[in-house]
């Protein structure tokens, strides 16, 4: 089973990071960091839904709920 | 009146939070007209003082250009100041036609559609030309009036890496199945100064069936041989499906914006867009201006050139004197200092020299690059540039950065 926190991590690295922000871990703040806009949050939410096979309702996938890949986790295993 | 004392503190609250923040917006009012040297009161109160403006986007210097000027009072005496009325009730003159077919014509593209300013542009134009089964997939740069645009219409959305061309590719890829695709872009970069690879893009959009829209606001006029903007310096006019671009910059300054490109996608904006239908068009006084700057750049490059001379001559002048610059070649040349208190310090010791820049820092840029935003206008003289370099290098030895790299920099001030 792979760990839910390094799919994340991996998917966010890939699609939000170049060399100058890629130290990025599980606590990293993303939004507020400024790492990921709220805008371009949306793919992360495609990411995750398509993946986990999952529905977020919009009104939950709020910038604070998106702001670390802990918390992530969290929001996902809520909807699975 | 419902203006309670607890309504009241919510917004005395929030309007503290901005201060602490350090965000907090004050104008400086100019009491001069918009020029190459400008009289600017600050702070609020002081006597005005004379000073080179290096931060207006009057990048052809045309703001207040005799010419336009003497076009806008005959605009004024002939087709008086107001139409009192949306477009498609009684308000198009005959000179509002004629700007849209004169502004076709200058960007080689199908047709146009004027709006009160390109950020009403940007909020109507996806709305009027998308649905649910189309997709929007937009560079994460680009403007915030093309943000909302895209967050007021029922498009589905995704982003793409500045100015990435293979993440831009997989998104293409990973949408294929959707109605319409369109790739959102600006020609320019307003913050860093550099240009979209629109040739890439214009490749990319055939391969993968995509419309392209892109924002020339800070590149019509001027980018490019003779100034039609970036798809003319990418070598892809007549392949831009959506131009957007204002009237507010380079081409005249005053105000104003449109929609220009495929003839059904204007027509569609007549019929829908919201901006359009619902707000009055540009004022005549300042259509017949934008219709003598149209003129005045097809005539001759003169302007333009002027402009590319007085880019290579700062860009050079500072990258020698050992700043660190944004790489490009437009006339937005952002000099990196990454710290933003080191910004706002800087920014206020060139004032004091009588040199008006302005710093930026988060959130308008991203966190530990703030910057010194410099624009360069054909309006400059060279001994206004002159002035201004050795002002930025008498500030930059006091605060020691000349030859310094970023890291240093930022072991300094911080970030
Ligand atoms: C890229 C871009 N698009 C649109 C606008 C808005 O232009 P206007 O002043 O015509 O609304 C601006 C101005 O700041 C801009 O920089």
């Amino acid at each position: 089973m792979e760990d839910m926190k390094e799919v994340i991590l991996e998917y966010v690295i890939e699609e939000y990071c170049d060399e100058e922000n890629d130290d990025v871990t599980f606590d990293t703040p993303l939004i507020s960091g400024g790492i990921v806009d709220s805008f371009s949050m949306v793919s992360l939410k495609r990411f995750l839904e398509n993946k986990y096979k999952i529905s977020i309702p919009d009104a939950d996938a709020s910038p604070e709920a998106f702001d670390t890949v802990k918390k992530i986790e969290v929001l996902v295993k809520r909807f699975q | 009146m419902a203006y309670s004392d607890k309504i009241k503190e919510i917004y005395q609250n929030q309007l503290s939070g901005i201060h602490e923040a350090g965000l907090f917006k004050q104008e400086r009012f100019i009491h001069s007209t918009q020029d190459a040297e400008i009289e600017v009161e600050f702070p609020a109160g002081s006597s005005p003082k004379k000073v080179i403006n290096v931060c207006a986007n009057n990048y052809l210097g045309l703001s207040s250009h005799p010419e336009v000027i003497k076009a806008a009072h005959e605009g004024l005496d002939t087709r008086g100041y107001g139409m009192s009325s949306v477009r498609f009730i009684c308000g198009t003159q005959d000179i509002h036609r004629e700007l849209e077919t004169k502004v076709t014509e200058f960007l080689g593209t199908e047709d146009t559609i004027l709006f009160p300013s390109c950020m009403d542009a940007n909020a109507g134009v996806f709305e009027a030309i998308l649905t649910s089964e189309d997709i929007m997939i937009s560079d994460r740069l680009v403007h915030a009036s093309i943000i909302d645009g895209m967050r007021l219409c029922a498009a589905q959305h995704d982003t793409f890496k500045h100015s990435d061309m293979a993440h831009l590719e997989k998104k293409l890829q990973l949408h294929a199945n959707k109605r319409l695709k369109v790739v959102i872009n600006d020609g320019v970069y307003s913050m860093d100064g550099d240009t979209a690879k629109l040739d890439e893009m214009a490749a990319l959009c055939e391969k993968y069936d995509a419309l392209l829209f892109v924002d020339e606001s800070h590149s019509s006029g001027f980018i490019g041989k003779t100034g039609r903007g970036t798809h003319e310096k990418c070598g892809v006019m007549g392949k831009i499906d959506i131009i957007t671009t204002t009237f507010g910059k380079a081409l005249g300054g005053a105000s104003g914006g449109c929609v220009s490109g495929r003839k059904e996608i204007v027509e569609m904006c007549r019929q829908k867009a919201r901006p359009y239908l619902f707000s009055n068009t540009i004022a005549p006084v300042v259509v017949s201006g934008v219709l003598r700057v149209l003129d005045i750049l097809s005539q001759s490059t003169e302007y333009r050139d002027k402009l590319e001379k007085n880019t290579k001559f700062w860009r050079k002048g500072l990258s020698e004197a050992g700043f660190v610059l944004k790489d490009g070649d437009t006339p937005i040349v952002p000099v990196m200092l990454f710290n933003a208190k080191l910004a706002q310090d800087f920014s206020k010791d060139l004032f004091d020299l009588g040199i008006y820049a302005i710093g930026f820092f988060f959130p308008v840029v991203p966190q530990g690059a703030a910057r010194i935003r410099t624009q360069i206008s054909a309006g400059h003289e060279m001994h206004h540039l002159e002035k201004a370099l050795d002002a930025f290098i008498q500030v930059g030895k006091k605060y020691d950065i000349l030859g310094k790299t970023k890291q240093e920099i930022i072991e300094m001030y911080g970030n």
